[in-house]
Formats: structure tokens, C-alpha cells, sequence
């Protein structure tokens, strides 16, 4: 029996004819330890996957399960890591993990809660900023709180969602590190969505590709099995590495790429055509004006893949 | 650069304060002979401002001490209506049927002048043994100044960014710690200014209601003093009303910055 388990799941906004199919018949599978990176276009429909799993929305139809349970709300069991790192901006780095561990241990002994969340403090090297609020930290470091909070709250599943994609190249690797390093202590089951296939490669064990919206859809899961730990200077050099970058991103722009499409719409082109300054006015001739054209013009435009 | 601030912050204010007295002189001179001058205006208030705290009888009194009384009645009114005034608002901006049912009679109540209010205050407190007075000009005052704070709480609650509400969510925090660790500090920004805007208010409701309840106070003494025919006084007055109004708004920015962290 998979761990986390989602089946058949639709989803989409909006109603009758206006309804926007977001997410079509998603099948997901995973083990406990797993880490599963989800890569795909941004608006494909990532962060609605997300949200479905952490439980912040419901599919139309089909299921999501952990440990056989239906997910139907959120909950502390779920540790999400959110792209805009959602820290409450009145508390302190200490006073946002501290809110959450108060808030899903609360019957340990409160000197047990604080040691908790300074480990966790610890653990993303955040110490020495720990009585700074998160305007006076950099996007890195905001970000590095915001998995501390995820955490520290010894969720069942660690949901990332695009936890890198508002950081700098170099932020970003050091980051990648870090999340490396976390997850090689507590192998926790842990889903990252990101639009970036190497970051994928470096950090799971198993690549899904999502297609291009609207429907998207999961592609073929793609094993990485290049042996941890792994280095990111190494790691260019392994064929395995390239054989599984091409493989995710043919994918992308193949089979799951975002299709053609044509789109025929009318034009209103401003009813007036430009008066020629060349005709000299004089009392016989009619007034130099501005010519009318009444006519809508039909224009056929492809949009480019 | 340090004359440029110089002229800046205290030449240009003189400048703007000699041609309005300069403005009223020649007023007084010429047009309205009734009106003053600023020398005669001076030399008549000179036992009030000197002796700000001197109490020579109920309506002849100290300037400061005027003020004191005004302030004291402001204080309690403008705290009844803070009081009402932000969980009405929280009710407003969490509810959309709350909001349905009692935005229409707000938007009509709203721009009703305190004027008007006191009678009313005076007519729903005239079964009371004493004090019917001050009660209705606290009535006054509450009602008049509360509805800044009240939209403005309401638009801040419902600005509450959706990433603030998912985490408490996700923590699964209880409709009180969702209340007190998330939703106020995050509506805290906009209630001070909703408190500012009321306190500018309540003070201006002040002199209403008391030129119409003849309490000693600030806006008592001007009536009195128009009645008694000393328009020196009037002039007086308007000036004290200005710069304590302007005194406190200044006061209640510096309290609304602190909490403009977030």
C-alpha cells in the first residue's frame, strides 16, 4: 500500500462554460522516504497539485490519500514550504517556528518546546539571527526559516513548493544544499515542485514530469539513480545525469509541451483612415477630411508554441 | 544644504503665519469692524494664557485647563468608540452577511452631522438623574468618530493577505489564536489609521457638543464668550482647538508608525 496516494483527481475553476480544467487525472503513487520532485511549466497547475495534497483545496473528483486517509483538510501532518515563504512578518524567526511547535506539541513541558525550536533554528544555521523579524532577513534566509517551521513540526510529508524560485543562482545552490544535507538526516517523504529540471536531478529520487496547461496531466516517472551523496561539479559530468535531463525535458517540449493552437478573433480597427496632406485645399474641392471605413476585418493569428 | 533645511522647516512656515496675521489686520481695519485686530486679540487673552490653570469662576478659567476638561471628555468618548468601533469592524470585514445586513444603515448614519446626534443623545438619556449632559455628548462623540475605525478595520481584515490565513490553516490554529497571533497583528496598520482619522473626529465633535450642552470646556467658552459679546476670545479659542487637533494627530502618527513594522 503507497504511502501517499493520489487517484484519478481532476480539477478546475470556474463553472459551465467558463470552466478552465486546470489538472486531469492525476495519478501519483509514493513510499515512505521518497523524495519525488514534479517538474513542469509555471501555470501549469503545480501549486494547485500542491495545495490539493496539503489539503487547502479539494479535487472535483477523485481521491487523495495518506496512509489511507482521505485528505479533507490541511494539517501540521503536512509541512508545506510555501514559494513566498508566508512567514507571519510581526514574530521572530524564534516566534514563528515557536508558533508551530507550540501549536502541534502542546502538551510537551514549554522549556521542551523551546530547546525544540532552537534546534530547528540550529539546523538551518539561523541562530545568530533568531530574534530578527523576517523583513530584516534576505529572501535565503527567510527561506531557510520557513523549512525550519515545516520541520519542526516532525510532519508525515514535506511539501515543497517551488521553495527556490524566488532566490538568486547562488542562493539557490546553497539552499539545495542544505535541503541535500536535511533530508540525508531524516529521510523524510518529501515532494518538491519546481520548473527546474537539475535542481530535480541533484535532489530526488524520482523525476514526474507535469504537461503544459490547461488539463495537465503527470508524465512517466523517470528514476535517478545516480548514487548520493551527490555533487553538483560531478554530477554534469555522469551520463546518467544527461540521459535523465534529456528524457524529463523531451518530455516537456514533446509529448507534454504546450500545444498549438490557432485562434480566430475580431479585429476593430479604428474607423478612420489617415487624410492625405498631399491634396492642397481649395474652395471647389470638398472639405480635406478623414475618410470612414466601415468594415471589421477578420484576422486569423497563430500563437506560437 | 543646512540653510536650504533651515528654510524649509522654519523660514516658509513664517512667512505663511505673518501673512495670514497680516491679512487679518487689514480685515479688522478696513471690512469688519467687529473683528479684532491680533494686538487687541493679544493684549485680551493675555490673563488666560498667562494664567492657564486660574479657575476665576465656572465659565472664566484658564486656557489649559479649558482644554483639560475638553480633553478629558474627548478621552472617554473616543474610547467608547474605540471600544464599539474595531470589533464592529472585525465583524464587518470577517462576515459577508454581516457586512449585507448592516453596511446600507453605516453608509446612512455616517455622514450625519454631531449637530444633529445631540438631541438625539439628549432625548435617549433624559430619563437619567444627573449627568445627562456630559452623556450625551459622549453619545456624541462615539457616535460621530466611530466610523473610520470601523471601515477601516473592516478593509484591513478583509486585506489580510490569503498566505497569513493558509498558514494558520496548515497549523491548524483554534478561531481565537487565528484572531489574536494572526488577524489583528495583521489588521493592526490599518486600525491606527482608522484611530487617527477618528481622534481628528472626536475632536471636532467636541465643540458641538459643547456649545450645545454649555459644559465648561473649550468649545463652552467660545460660545459664551460670543454670547458676552469678547470675540477676542473666540479667536482665542480657535487657535487652542487647532493647535491641540493638530498636537494630537501628530501624537497619534508617531503611535501609528510603531506599529507600521509588518
Amino acid at each position: 500500500m503507497p504511502f501517499l496516494q493520489l487517484k484519478g483527481v481532476n480539477k478546475g475553476f470556474g463553472s459551465g462554460s467558463g470552466r478552465m480544467e486546470i489538472l486531469r487525472d492525476i495519478n501519483l503513487q509514493m513510499e515512505k522516504g521518497e523524495f519525488v520532485a514534479i517538474v513542469g511549466y509555471s501555470g501549469a497547475g503545480k501549486t494547485t497539485l500542491i495545495s490539493m495534497i496539503a489539503g487547502l483545496s479539494r479535487p472535483d473528483s477523485g481521491s487523495v490519500t495518506l496512509n489511507d486517509l482521505e485528505i479533507t483538510e490541511p494539517g501540521p501532518d503536512r509541512g508545506i514550504v510555501f514559494q513566498n515563504y508566508s512567514l507571519l512578518p510581526w514574530l521572530t524567526v524564534y516566534e514563528n517556528i515557536y508558533l508551530a511547535v507550540d501549536q502541534v506539541f502542546p502538551n510537551w513541558a514549554p522549556a521542551k518546546k523551546q530547546q525544540h525550536t532552537e534546534t530547528y533554528i540550529a539546523m538551518v544555521s539561523l541562530t545568530p539571527a533568531r530574534d530578527k523579524r523576517p523583513s530584516e532577513l534576505s529572501g535565503g534566509m527567510r527561506q531557510r526559516v520557513s523549512v525550519a517551521r515545516a520541520l519542526s513540526m516532525n510532519p508525515q510529508i514535506l511539501l515543497l513548493d517551488e521553495p527556490l524560485g524566488a532566490l538568486d543562482a547562488l542562493t539557490r545552490a546553497t539552499l539545495q544544499e542544505e535541503i541535500n544535507r536535511i533530508w540525508q538526516q531524516d529521510k523524510k517523504t518529501v515532494i518538491l515542485i519546481t520548473n527546474d529540471v537539475d535542481e530535480g536531478i541533484l535532489l530526488a529520487d524520482r523525476i514526474i514530469p507535469l504537461s503544459a496547461g490547461p488539463s495537465a496531466t503527470l508524465g512517466p516517472s523517470i528514476m535517478v539513480d545516480i548514487p548520493r551523496p551527490r555533487d553538483r561539479r560531478a554530477i554534469n559530468h555522469d551520463p546518467r545525469y544527461k540521459e535523465i535531463r534529456r528524457e524529463v525535458i523531451d518530455y516537456l517540449l514533446g509529448a507534454g509541451g504546450r500545444p498549438k493552437t490557432a485562434v480566430t478573433r475580431k479585429l476593430m480597427l479604428p474607423d478612420i483612415e489617415p487624410e492625405d496632406l498631399s491634396v492642397p485645399r481649395n474652395v471647389l474641392s470638398p472639405r480635406r477630411s478623414p475618410i470612414r471605413r466601415s468594415e471589421i476585418k477578420k484576422e486569423t493569428v497563430e500563437l506560437g508554441s | 544644504m543646512k540653510n536650504g533645511f533651515k528654510l524649509d522647516w522654519l523660514v516658509l512656515p513664517m512667512i505663511g503665519v505673518v501673512a495670514v496675521l497680516v491679512l487679518w489686520m487689514i480685515t479688522s481695519s478696513t471690512i469688519s469692524k467687529e473683528l479684532p485686530s491680533p494686538g487687541k486679540t493679544w493684549e485680551s487673552s493675555k490673563p488666560y494664557l498667562q494664567q492657564p490653570f486660574e479657575k476665576r469662576g465656572e465659565m472664566d478659567q484658564g486656557i489649559l485647563r479649558f482644554t483639560w476638561y475638553s480633553l478629558v471628555l474627548v478621552a472617554k468618548g473616543y474610547a467608547i468608540a474605540l471600544i464599539l468601533g474595531t470589533p464592529l469592524g472585525f465583524m464587518l470585514g470577517l462576515s459577508k452577511v454581516f457586512t449585507k445586513a448592516f453596511d446600507p444603515i453605516i453608509q446612512v448614519l455616517r455622514p450625519v452631522s454631531p449637530l444633529a446626534w445631540l438631541p438625539l443623545g439628549m432625548v435617549l438619556f433624559a430619563g437619567a438623574k444627573s449627568g445627562v449632559s456630559e452623556m450625551a455628548a459622549l453619545f456624541t462623540i462615539a457616535v460621530c468618530s466611530m466610523w473610520p475605525t470601523v471601515l477601516n478595520t473592516a478593509v484591513g481584515v478583509r486585506a489580510v493577505p490569503q498566505d497569513f490565513l493558509n498558514v494558520a490553516k496548515v497549523l491548524k490554529l483554534s478561531r481565537t489564536k487565528t484572531l489574536f497571533k494572526v488577524l489583528i497583528p495583521a489588521t493592526m496598520p490599518y486600525m491606527f489609521t482608522g484611530f487617527r482619522l477618528s481622534l481628528g473626529i472626536a475632536w471636532l465633535v467636541i465643540v458641538a457638543a459643547e456649545m450645545l450642552t454649555g459644559r465648561p470646556g473649550i468649545g463652552g467658552f467660545l460660545w459664551q464668550e460670543y454670547n458676552a459679546l469678547v470675540y477676542e476670545h473666540i479667536i482665542l479659542c480657535i487657535l487652542t482647538i487647532g493647535i491641540v487637533g493638530f498636537i494630537l494627530d501628530r501624537l497619534m502618527s508617531v503611535v501609528e508608525k510603531r506599529f507600521k513594522v509588518a
